[in-house]
Order: C-alpha cells, then structure tokens, then sequence
C-alpha cells in the first residue's frame, strides 16, 4: 500500500462525510461549508491526479468565489434556519427511484463495462514543469478558443440579465 | 522518497512560520512607533529599550486577558472563525522565494519551502479562502454589527479580488510564467513596476482593500460598526484576528515585492558594481536582506497611508473597486501584453517601452474622470 493510496482514502472518507453533512444539516450556513470542504478536498484530489492548474482553479473559483457568494446571500437573507416544512409528496418516491437508476448505472459501468486496460493514468514527469500548463493554454486558446469565447460572452449575457432584472427604474428620472 | 527532504520541509516551514510571527510582533511595535512620529508623540517606549519588549507585554497580556463567548454565538463557528483566518496568512508564505540557495554540508538548500509552478496561481487561490474567516466571525458573533463588517469585509474582498488577479496577470505576461522564482528571476533586468508602473500601483491600491487596512477599512469602521466582525471577540481570539490581519500585511508586501519589485534581487542597476559585490547570485545571504528591505519600505507605505488618508465611504469604495480599479486594469492587461507581443513579433525592443507610456497616459485619464464625476455629483447637489 503506498501513500497515495492512504491519502486518496482518508480525503475520499472527508468528501462523503462532508457532502453528507451538507445534505442533512438544518442550517444553510453549515451546509455551506461542508460544500466547501467537499470542494477543498476534491481539488486535493485533482493534486493526486497531477493537475495543479485544475485543483487551483477548482479552490480558487468554486470554494473561493462561488461559496463565499452563497454565504453572502444565505446570510443577506437570513435564511440559515429554516423551519422544518413539509416535503413535497412527490418528491421523495421520485427521489428514491432516480437515485436508484443512478446506482444501477454506475454498478453497470464499473462491474460490467469497465476494462482492465481502462485505467486512468496520471501524465507523469511534466505535470510539475511549466511545459504542461503551456500546453493547457495552448490548447484552450488555440483549438478550444470558440468555445472559451463563447462562454464568456454567456456569462456577460447572464451578468447583463442580473443587473437588468434587479434595476429598479427610479420615478422621475429619465 | 529521502528522509531527509521531509526535515527540510519541516524546518523550512516552521522557520517561515517563526520569522511571520516575530514580523507580526515587531510589525505592530514599528506601526505604532511610526503613527506616533506621524502624530507628534512618543509612542510605546517603556517596555524594554525603545519600547522593544512592548510586543511581548502586549502578548502577555492577552493571554491572560478572560475570554468572553456570549451566550448566542454559533460556538463552532465562532472558535473556527479566527483560526480559518489566520492559516490563510501563513500558508501564502509558503511560495515566496525569499532568496536563492545555500550549501549547507554539502546539500544544497533553496530559500522557499515549495516551488510550484502554478505559485501565483495557489496565491490566488489562498487568498480567495482567506475571505471565509472574517465573514463567519461576522455571521457566528449573532450581532448585527459584527454580521455587517462581515458582510463588508466579503463583499469588498470579491470585488477587489478581480483587480488582484489581473495584477497578477500582468506579472505572468511579463515574465512568461507562473513561477514565482521565475518571475523574480525575469526582473532581474528591470523591475516590473518600472515597466508597468500603473499595474505596480493598482497592486499595492489593491492589496490595501484586501488585508482590510485604512483607507479600505470598512469591515471595522469603529465610528458605524463598533470594531466590526470582531467585536464579539476578546483575548487570544482577537489576538488571533490582529495577528492574521499583520501577517497579511508583511505577506502581501512580500508578494508585492516579488512581482513588481524584483523579490529578493538587488537593483537591477547595482547587478555588476564593485565585481557583483551587490549580486544576490553571488552572495546568497543577500537575498533576504534586499527583500526584508522591500518589505519594510512598502509597510512603512502602508502605515503612512493609515496616517494620513480619511476612510473613504462604502459606496464609493465599491464604485471604485468596480468602476475604476476593474478598467484600468483590464486596460493595463491588454497594453502589457500588447507591448509584449508587438515587441516579440516584430523583434524590436523598443514597442517595451510604449508599455509604461500608454498605461500612465491611461491611468491619467481615469483620474480625469474620477474627477470629472465627482465634481458634477458635488454640482447637483450643493
């Protein structure tokens, strides 16, 4: 048993303890922050994989920018204890079932589909150079640039769209 | 893997981590010291000589000051708060070259505890992080004020963040790489900030709004808020947010140093006088000499400015972060890289030097704007 192998399985044990917290918490904060810690060791994970660049931008973007917004507003609202209301009636055979498919999926993927030569490797010695994160951007911004521009202009549209749809017209101007 | 490269590891780490908390200790001594010569009095000089000792009968006495936790705080939330503050402050350190190397018995050893190559990349994603513990004092406290300043303090972190990582950007245009040691390496020429002298400065504006200190001070304006998101906080809790706001203080004058201000190098004019008698590269020993003198000088800016300038009002200071920081360094960006590019393509190094021309004639002309909206907001309404 070497020591990647050790780390993967105690951080796989922090992501399930933490998504799980994150599911049956009450309070809103909380919840928010077992997602973090989800997120935090999923990027650790990305480090195992050797992608530093990924693992970064997942801390940087998601537990950094995106959750901090989510606390800003759960704690805006004051919406972090929530009474305990009554479910939808529909929604919990209908979540049963969906969950269900999933694990059927997945055991079929995993005990029926997968291969013994399907094993995922890590790219070994030039991960921690500098050739790999040129390559990245080389192909991002070459064979990818399309895409890349467009998603922008999407999150333009959609920041435009927030900006729009919370701007109240003040009576008497314009 | 060798034994001994994890004793480095740890020695290195607790060393960085011995030299941030003695900076904070003396950090604190010489703001307080400088303020005073600024205001005309004394200042602490009773501890020991000059006061020297002041740092530790401060100590001293917050850990034996009583610890208040009020009877409605979220309790978990409340003792993490401080401490999701203060690691931030310490593991940022981490990347920053703080000089070349060292033979030590044979085995040679660099002055940084990590060399990454996405360094500026982990700086960044700290630094977001880093917003988490002052928010959550400021929810977990169950007081309005402390929730204000929290909300403050992560409001104005996020805004002002877009303009750091852009900053950031210009360093990584400029030195072709997210190599913190590379990229105190490319200056060893010129200094970035004399290159891009406007990016140098929206970094240092920006890194103010980010460790939260005057004129950006809004999450603990003492006139609105009492002491904001630590208010509910007393002994060696509140030491713990005083000791991460300082340690950010000298970190991020460290990072500042390293991307525009030549990190650990000596004056790129200094390289060859007296036989390299000033070059980092022969004498190694130099290197955290050049960069605690960098540091210094741009604390002392920071304190200066404390001293000086009023806290400025918290709508502005959005309008500011977004309506003028964000541009201007937008623009910076793409005149770097401009310049950078039109220098490469067409080999001739003299479209380098357009790069600080057209950014300050940029930079002017936001301040003419600045100008321009302020003077006709005064003019509707006096």
């Amino acid at each position: 048993m070497n020591s990647e192998l050790i780390v993967f399985l105690v951080l796989s044990l922090v992501a399930v303890a933490a998504g799980l917290g994150m599911v049956f918490s009450r309070n809103a904060v909380y919840s928010a922050l077992f997602l973090v810690l989800n997120f935090i060791t999923v990027a650790v994970f990305y480090l195992l994989l050797g992608a530093p660049f990924i693992a970064m931008s997942q801390i940087t973007v998601y537990a950094g920018a995106i959750m901090v917004l989510f606390l800003f507003v759960i704690m805006l609202l004051g919406a972090e204890n929530l009474p305990p209301t009554k479910s939808l009636p529909w929604q919990k055979p209908l979540a049963y079932i969906l969950a269900g498919i999933l694990v059927v999926e997945s055991l079929y993927l995993v005990f029926l589909q997968a291969q013994p030569d399907m094993v995922v490797t890590a790219p070994g010695a030039s991960v921690n150079s500098m050739e790999s994160l040129r390559e990245m951007a080389m192909t991002m911004f070459n064979q990818f640039l399309l895409p890349f521009e467009v998603t922008s202009v999407l999150l333009l549209v959609a920041m435009v769209g927030a900006i729009v749809l919370t701007k109240r017209e003040k009576a008497g101007q314009k | 893997m060798d034994w001994t490269i994890w004793v480095e590891w740890i020695v290195k780490g607790f060393v960085l981590c011995l030299i941030l908390l003695t900076g904070f200790a003396y950090l604190t001594l010489y703001e307080r010291r400088a303020l005073a010569r600024m205001q005309v009095r004394v200042g602490p000089n009773r501890a020991g000589y000059q006061g020297l000792l002041q740092p530790i009968a401060d100590a001293v006495k917050l850990i034996f000051k009583e610890e208040l936790t009020p009877a409605r705080v979220y309790k978990v939330v409340f003792v993490l708060a401080p401490v999701l503050t203060v690691v931030p402050s310490l593991v940022l350190a981490a990347v920053i070259p703080l000089g070349t190397s060292f033979n030590f018995f044979g085995r040679e050893i660099t002055l940084y505890v990590a060399n990454l190559n996405v360094g500026v990349l982990y700086l960044t994603s700290i630094a977001s992080i880093a917003v988490y513990g002052i928010t959550l004092a400021g929810w977990s406290s169950n007081n309005k004020y402390a929730m204000l300043g929290g909300i403050r303090a992560s409001a104005q972190m996020i805004s002002y963040e877009l303009s750091l990582g852009l900053c950031f950007a210009i360093a990584i245009v400029m030195s072709n790489s997210m190599n913190l040691v590379d990229i105190v390496n490319a200056q060893k020429g010129m200094w970035f900030a004399v290159i891009q002298p406007v990016g140098a400065l929206i970094f240092l504006i920006v890194t103010l709004a980010e460790v939260n200190r005057a004129p950006f001070d809004m999450p603990e304006a003492e006139q609105e808020l009492t002491a904001g998101f630590h208010s509910e906080y007393s002994g060696m809790k509140f030491a713990l947010f005083f000791m991460a706001e300082y340690q950010k203080m000298i970190v991020i004058s460290m990072i500042s140093a390293t991307l525009f201000f030549g990190g650990y190098r000596e004056f790129w004019f200094l390289t060859d006088t007296w036989n390299g008698f000033f070059n980092v590269d022969q004498h190694w020993f130099l290197g955290p000499v050049y960069l605690l003198l960098k540091v210094v000088v741009l604390l002392f800016f920071m304190i200066w400015i404390r001293a000086t300038w009023p806290r400025i009002r918290y709508d502005r200071l959005m309008a500011f972060g977004w309506k003028v920081l964000l541009p201007l360094s937008l623009v910076t960006v793409f005149i770097t890289a401009a310049g950078i590019l039109l220098a490469q393509e067409l080999n001739n190094q003299m479209y380098i030097y357009s790069i600080p021309v057209l950014s300050i004639i940029s930079a002017m002309i936001a301040v003419a704007l600045i100008f321009r909206s302020l003077r006709r907001k005064s003019d509707g309404r006096i």
